[in-house]
């Protein structure tokens, strides 16, 4: 029973494959994947652009949206309806053809990198040996996106946007990466499925053996949530955009449906990236307890996918913007020092996996948390030596 | 020891506003405009509005088309024609009074040069429309307002003259300054006070 | 050969040709993007997953990146449009119809053209780890510290370059402009 519902999608799927002539089979199958993770994520996107305004203003004691339908529930279709009916702008200096183009490259990489994510059991549209690779192959050509928008608009700040999202990109690449590298170690290979079946298994008899359980994947996640943030451009390192400063960067000379494409590939991107996440760290689809198995695969997904875009809007709705020089001082002195020591960390785990002396566990919980956690208090010690971190005074025109 | 504790404590004033917002309600300090409305303050003002006493806003109007108002007005908003009868002779009471609120800004002078205490300011604010030239300009029926209108506006400046007004003729002077008013515009007044008073 | 490859082959050619004749200096960038991620999709088309999105991880989310910044770092940047046409183009043909006779008698004398399509062994990624991490150990260590050499005189050439001379400028306007303060 509980089985028939957790692999209600996938008999689904197999059965409208099952209907069609033997040659179309393999498209079909492609095809229905593909609409199903378009359906899912574009509906989630809508409930998240709604979630998040609301949230955002309860946290700064607002209403927030509550105007269009029940408690502004169908606001996600007004926003929709306006973004489809404005007019299209294009600068008269533009670039046309670029700027017509980035919008898409923004959005496709986006969706393809949904296709290795196992969002449950039996649930991951194709299972590519080096499917990490492929993730963060497709996340790369974002970059591209952004550069492509923000040269082509011929605007200074478009320019300076799409200059400060490359340099944010590019240096906060290497810790994400960096920082799945001690899950690739120890699970042993670079498929996102494998990954998952490696997590599988309990501590105990009831507790998950996810890799957030143990030292290095509970810095892993942390290290891998800041660079996520700052790799999907989200607040506090949402510099690229900065409206105080820059306006929008490089979305300054977008509107109607263009606009909505970036909108909606920087809202799937952090969905992907958070998908990655709870595949690397959190276990996937798996359920944190062996007592709650009965819920099914994907419900576990989603449920995980909600907890971390929640965090991100709570972070977006506490934290202010990060300053340019303390962006790339947190990227190259503390989270790539961090993320390396982090994979040695995994190392020690692995090697001390055979100990069996009375108390190993927790002494190898100990050694490997300390291995992250003493450099950790020590560069942080060294970064903000000599800094001021306090209220400030400012000198006013009296 | 305290590196990221900072976060953390912002994370919990925020997380403490988004559950407060949702039990305290004093903490949501929105008015949510079209439903709930503050109330105005007695001295707010929009535009100005015509007074009339009684109930026929064409004969009760106090305005007697003085024009005072007309040439005090610094952007010239106000634009007024003296009605007459067929011999020509003037009836003490405006043909035309039309005010362009999309010039008008609101200074109040006009109000203050008023000799008989006819026009006066309005709260209206709502006055959004699409046909800026046609709805902009309100004409002498759009402006008149009821005595009792006013009262429920600004009810302590309207008690003063409607107390003024009471007093009868002669008091109405002592609004305007001496010999700030123009020598004409009190020869008008005294000859037209009584009419008003003969009313309330 | 399906259609597949031709289409592919097509998009890199025309990415190429693109890269070469386009007037724009980001054009010819963009164009280089179109020419590498094609490369990527023939790697694909190869099975070689792993190459194939090393490729798009690389060279599209790299390298060409690193031009495209390069680009817009470098000063007269307008004035670029004027000096890219390559005038003695008898000596650039010459040159790539050297390079690619070299590559392509290279290609036909290594004897893997003869060789049919085993049932290609499709690589994992843990085999080639495995051998990046035996046989070819040295070769990787080799290439990470050209890498990191490279990276490092990278970074010492922009110190000199900007470093100092920069930072020395406020220092002496201050004095010598600035109007003393009462």
């Amino acid at each position: 029973m509980f089985d028939a519902l957790d692999q209600l999608f996938v008999s689904l799927k197999h059965w409208l494959v099952g209907q069609l002539p033997a040659a179309l089979q393999p498209w079909a199958s492609l095809v229905i994947s593909a609409a199903a993770i378009l359906g899912v994520f574009m509906t989630l996107f809508a409930l998240t652009v709604l979630i998040e305004r609301k949230g955002l203003g309860r946290i700064q004691n607002r209403y927030g949206p509550n105007r269009v339908g029940p408690w502004g529930l169908l606001q996600p279709m007004a926003d929709f309806i306006k973004m489809l009916t404005k007019e299209d702008i294009v600068p008269s200096g533009a670039d046309r053809v670029v700027h017509f183009v980035a919008p898409l490259v923004m959005v496709v990489p986006v969706l393809l990198a949904y296709a290795v994510i196992p969002v449950g059991r039996n649930m991951a549209a194709v299972d590519f040996n080096a499917g990490l690779l492929f993730f963060f192959a497709v996340g790369a050509c974002i970059e591209l996106a952004v550069f492509m928008a923000g040269w082509s608009s011929r605007n200074k700040y478009s320019l300076l946007g799409g200059m400060r999202a490359i340099a944010q990109m590019i240096s906060y690449e290497l810790p994400l990466i960096l920082s799945t590298l001690p899950v690739v170690m120890l699970a042993g290979s670079m498929s996102l499925v494998d990954i998952t079946d490696a997590q599988g298994g309990h501590y105990g008899g009831w507790l998950a053996r996810w890799h957030v359980f143990t030292p290095w994947g509970l810095a892993g996640l942390l290290l891998f949530t800041v660079a996520a943030t700052a790799e999907s451009n989200r607040a506090p390192f949402d510099l690229p955009e900065g409206e105080s400063e820059i306006i929008a960067g490089h979305l300054v000379e977008y509107s109607g449906f263009k606009y909505a494409l970036f909108f909606i590939g920087e809202y799937l991107g952090m969905f992907a990236v958070s998908a990655l996440g709870i595949t690397l760290f959190l276990g996937g689809w798996r359920a944190p307890v062996l007592w709650l198995e009965w819920v099914p695969s994907y419900m576990w997904f989603f449920l995980k996918l909600g907890g971390f875009v929640a965090l991100f809007i709570w972070l977006r709705g506490t934290l202010p913007r990060l300053r340019a020089d303390h962006l790339m001082n947190l990227a190259w002195k503390f989270l790539l020092p961090l993320v390396l020591l982090n994979a040695m960390s995994a190392a020690l785990w692995h090697y001390t996996a055979q100990w069996t002396f009375a108390g190993a566990g927790l002494a190898r919980w100990l050694l490997c948390a300390s291995l992250v956690g003493v450099p950790y208090v020590v560069l942080g010690r060294r970064l903000f030596a000599g800094q001021h971190i306090g209220p400030r005074t400012y000198r006013m025109a009296a | 020891m305290n590196l990221g504790s900072g976060i953390l404590k912002g994370l919990v004033e925020t997380a403490r506003n988004f559950v407060g917002s949702y039990y305290d309600p004093a903490r949501l300090v929105t008015i949510q405009y079209p439903d709930e409305r503050l109330p105005l303050p007695e001295k707010a003002r929009s535009f100005p509005m015509l007074v009339y006493d009684g109930e026929d806003p064409e004969k009760g109007l106090r305005c007697v088309a003085c024009k005072i108002c007309e040439k005090e007005c610094p952007p010239q908003c106000i634009y007024i024609v003296l009605d007459r009868d067929e011999k020509g002779r003037p009836r003490r009471r405006p043909r035309i009074f039309d005010l362009d609120i999309s010039v008008c800004m609101s200074c109040q002078i006009c109000v203050e040069v008023c000799p008989f205490d006819s026009i006066k300011m309005n709260t209206e604010f709502e006055l959004s429309t699409a046909d800026r030239f046609g709805s902009l300009l309100l004409h002498k029926m759009d402006l008149a307002k009821p005595a009792s209108y006013y009262l429920g506006l600004h009810p302590v400046e309207a008690g003063q003259v409607n107390a003024r007004l009471a007093a009868g003729p002669g008091h109405a002077e002592t609004k305007a300054k001496p010999g700030a008013a123009p020598a004409p515009a009190a020869g008008t007044t005294s000859g037209a006070t009584p009419a008003g008073s003969d009313r309330t | 050969m399906d259609i597949a490859f031709l289409i592919t082959a097509a998009a890199i050619l025309a990415g190429a040709a693109g890269a070469m004749a386009a007037r724009n200096v980001v054009h010819c960038a963009l164009c280089g993007v179109v020419s590498f991620a094609g490369l990527a999709v023939a790697f694909l088309q190869l099975r070689a997953e792993f190459v194939g999105f090393a490729q798009l991880l690389v060279y599209v989310g790299a390298v060409a990146i690193l031009i495209v910044v390069a680009l817009l770092l470098t000063r007269n940047f307008e004035a670029m449009h004027e000096a890219l046409a390559f005038r003695p183009w008898t000596l650039g043909l010459a040159i790539a119809l050297l390079v690619s006779g070299a590559v392509v008698s290279a290609i036909l004398g290594s004897g893997l053209t003869g060789r049919a399509p085993s049932s290609a062994p499709v690589p994992a990624v843990k085999e080639i780890g495995d051998l990046l991490m035996t046989r070819y150990v040295v070769a990787l260590e080799v290439v990470g510290v050209l890498l990191t050499v490279a990276l490092i005189g990278a970074a010492l050439v922009a110190l000199r370059e900007d470093g100092p001379a920069q930072r020395a400028k406020p220092g002496e306007r201050g004095p010598v402009e600035g109007r003393p303060e009462d």
